[in-house]
């Protein structure tokens, strides 16, 4: 009895968190002009529409290339931070890593404000370079998070083993630490781009005129009217956020049970 | 030729000195081994020859050449760690392989090398595997033959029987005693155990505390101690307050109480050389308990009660009480080892006695 009335009560939380989401994807074919219900038929007009859409279109590539500039620049600061915190003896290291790991604890939108009146107190103006640093200021910690993780359990013994054979410190970098690393590089890399493909609050303050990216696209459509273009672009970020991080998950899976964990 | 020469070594870490002032030749295709309790600075003094470490100060050479500052990449050094330290992303062939990349090997001749690497330790068809399917016995010789291969200066051997089970350590030893001698590489290893050492070494350095405490063949350690340490880090052995009443050619007298008069042989006592207070030492399997009041005419007998007994299958540990010196005695069992009260007469002779000097403590 007791058991019956959990189960119900679990099927009814996965509900509630996933059929808004189960809807956007389904009304994102309906064939209807209103993006919602009653559905008049299954169609992918909807999506052709987006296509065809040059701001969303200009948007999306806007947040291709910046999430993927901030996976690239934060997987590279975090690995190299990573290794510096975890193989060398740097004094106040602790005091250091908290720093790092800062922005996932600052809210959102005091970290937005702040780096915004810093600019200003710099007398620096909003650029896409400066969108790109603030996206990777806060991807960096879940970066560092994973890559230190890995680290740790990378044996340093087997670093010296390497370097006593012959091979450079560069040498047994690439050669031996890198490949045992690469599924939490992958796995960092991955968070970095959905973070940022995904980020509105940072990306509203941060973004220079005339820069829009899918989800500050998507904020300004919605003050007009709810068009089904929305439910589509929703469905295709779905895929993208939630596809890619599946696909890099298993991709890790795979390659770590090939190195030995 | 040495191989490797250390001259005035020192290490600290902060305040903490590791290793003082420590100066070692090792002859070429020699098995020397550092032996000591952890802490004693063993390993510090490898890893420096490793190049792994920076001393403080001093001068390290391999080969008559000064090393201090080429790093341990360029110093064609074979190092095998406790833990095995495998690449676990590559294969076996891959692994011992991996050195001759940085050397000017071709191809085939880096094929045949590692397939002779892996013949000499007895896996020749283990290649394809990848570390973590093999035993840890078989990794640690993978491991043997990767450092090897590389036809290194020296190998240098850091506790790499400490994580195998006791049988296959026993085998390991013989093992990599054999791969040793018939490449004659030069080889430093590193252990805390007394026995590996012993059966091991051409020549053992026993360390204490950062300092060296002995240097000498394995049969000179164990035999002529240079120190109480020496004495009784190397097997169990009784350290008794005595006194020498004289000095003559061969011998010295020590008298203790309760005890008869012993002549120890001088090159059993060599830092003896005046009358004085000294430490009688009697290693505990050169004491042989007697039924009481047995009489021996060639040695030496003092009368003891058995006051607690370890077992330990073929031999056993006694504890024995003899007036106000307690003394160990490890005997082997010939039907059952002796119960505890048990009246015996101890025998012993004087040849295996040795004397040292009283140690100002610390």
């Amino acid at each position: 009895m007791g058991w019956r009335l959990i189960r119900v009560y679990t099927i009814l939380v996965y509900l509630f968190m996933f059929l808004p989401i189960a809807v956007v994807v389904l009304l994102s074919f309906n064939a209807n002009q209103f993006g919602s219900f009653p559905m008049t038929g299954l169609s992918t007009r909807w999506f052709e529409v987006l296509w065809n859409n040059d701001a969303i279109m200009r948007a999306f590539r806007t947040s291709i290339v910046l999430g993927l500039m901030t996976a690239v620049i934060s997987t590279v600061l975090g690995v190299l931070a990573s290794l510096a915190l975890v193989r060398y003896q740097i004094p106040s290291r602790n005091m250091i890593t908290t720093l790092l790991i800062a922005p996932i604890l600052v809210p959102e939108v005091v970290l937005a404000v702040a780096l915004l009146l810093f600019l200003n107190f710099l007398d620096i103006g909003k650029s896409f370079t400066l969108l790109l640093a603030g996206h990777v200021i806060f991807t960096l910690p879940f970066v560092i998070l994973v890559v230190q993780a890995r680290l740790v359990s990378i044996r340093r013994d087997v670093e010296e083993a390497a370097l006593s054979l012959g091979a450079s410190p560069m040498q047994t970098f690439l050669k031996i630490t890198l490949p045992q690393l690469m599924p939490a590089v992958a796995a960092g890399g991955l968070f970095a781009f959905t973070i940022s493909f995904d980020d509105i609050t940072g990306t509203l303050f941060w973004k220079p005129g005339g820069i829009e990216t899918v989800p500050t696209q998507i904020f300004s459509m919605l003050r007009n009217s709810i068009s089904p273009e929305i439910n589509a672009l929703g469905t295709v970020i779905i895929v993208l956020t939630v596809g890619l991080p599946l696909i890099g998950a298993a991709l890790a899976r795979r390659l770590a049970t090939k190195s030995g964990g | 030729m040495s191989a490797v020469t250390l001259s005035n070594i020192v290490k600290r870490f902060g305040d903490y000195t590791a290793v003082h002032q420590m100066s070692l030749d090792i002859s070429e295709g020699s098995f020397v081994t550092l032996l000591g309790p952890s802490g004693c600075g063993k390993t510090t003094t490898l890893r420096m020859i490793a190049g792994l470490l920076d001393p403080s100060e001093g001068e390290i050479a391999i080969k008559g050449k000064r090393v201090n500052d080429v790093p341990i990449h360029k110093r064609n050094l074979g190092l095998v760690f406790q833990n095995y330290a495998l690449f676990p992303h590559k294969t076996v062939a891959e692994n011992v392989a991996f050195g001759l990349n940085y050397r000017n090997v071709g191809k085939e001749d880096a094929k045949r090398k590692v397939a002779q690497a892996l013949e000499l330790v007895q896996l020749p068809n283990l290649g394809g595997r990848y570390p973590k399917e093999l035993s840890g016995g078989q990794q640690q010789r993978i491991a043997l033959a990767r450092a090897i291969v590389i036809e290194p200066d020296v190998l240098l051997l850091d506790e790499p029987l400490s994580a195998l089970d006791a049988n296959l350590r026993e085998d390991m030893r013989v093992e990599l005693k054999r791969i040793q001698q018939s490449i004659g590489v030069t080889t430093v290893f590193v252990t805390h155990d007394q026995t590996e050492a012993l059966a091991m070494s051409d020549k053992i350095i026993v360390m204490s505390e950062g300092r060296v405490e002995q240097i000498g063949a394995p049969e000179e350690v164990y035999n002529t101690p240079a120190s109480e340490f020496v004495a009784q880090f190397l097997g169990a052995s009784n350290l008794l307050a005595a006194n020498c009443t004289g000095v003559s050619g061969n011998d010295i007298a020590v008298e203790l109480p309760g005890f008869p008069h012993i002549a120890i042989p001088k090159q059993r006592a060599p830092k003896i050389s005046a009358p004085g207070p000294v430490r009688l030492v009697i290693r505990a399997e050169r004491l042989v308990l007697k039924p009481a009041g047995t009489v021996d005419t060639d040695g030496l007998s003092v009368d003891a009660v058995v006051e607690n007994v370890d077992y330990q299958g073929q031999s056993a540990r006694y504890f024995l009480r003899v007036g106000e010196h307690q003394l160990q005695a490890i005997n082997m069992i010939d039907d059952h080892p002796l119960p505890t009260g048990s009246k015996v007469t101890l025998q012993f002779r004087a040849k295996d006695c040795a004397a040292l000097p009283v140690e100002a403590r610390s």
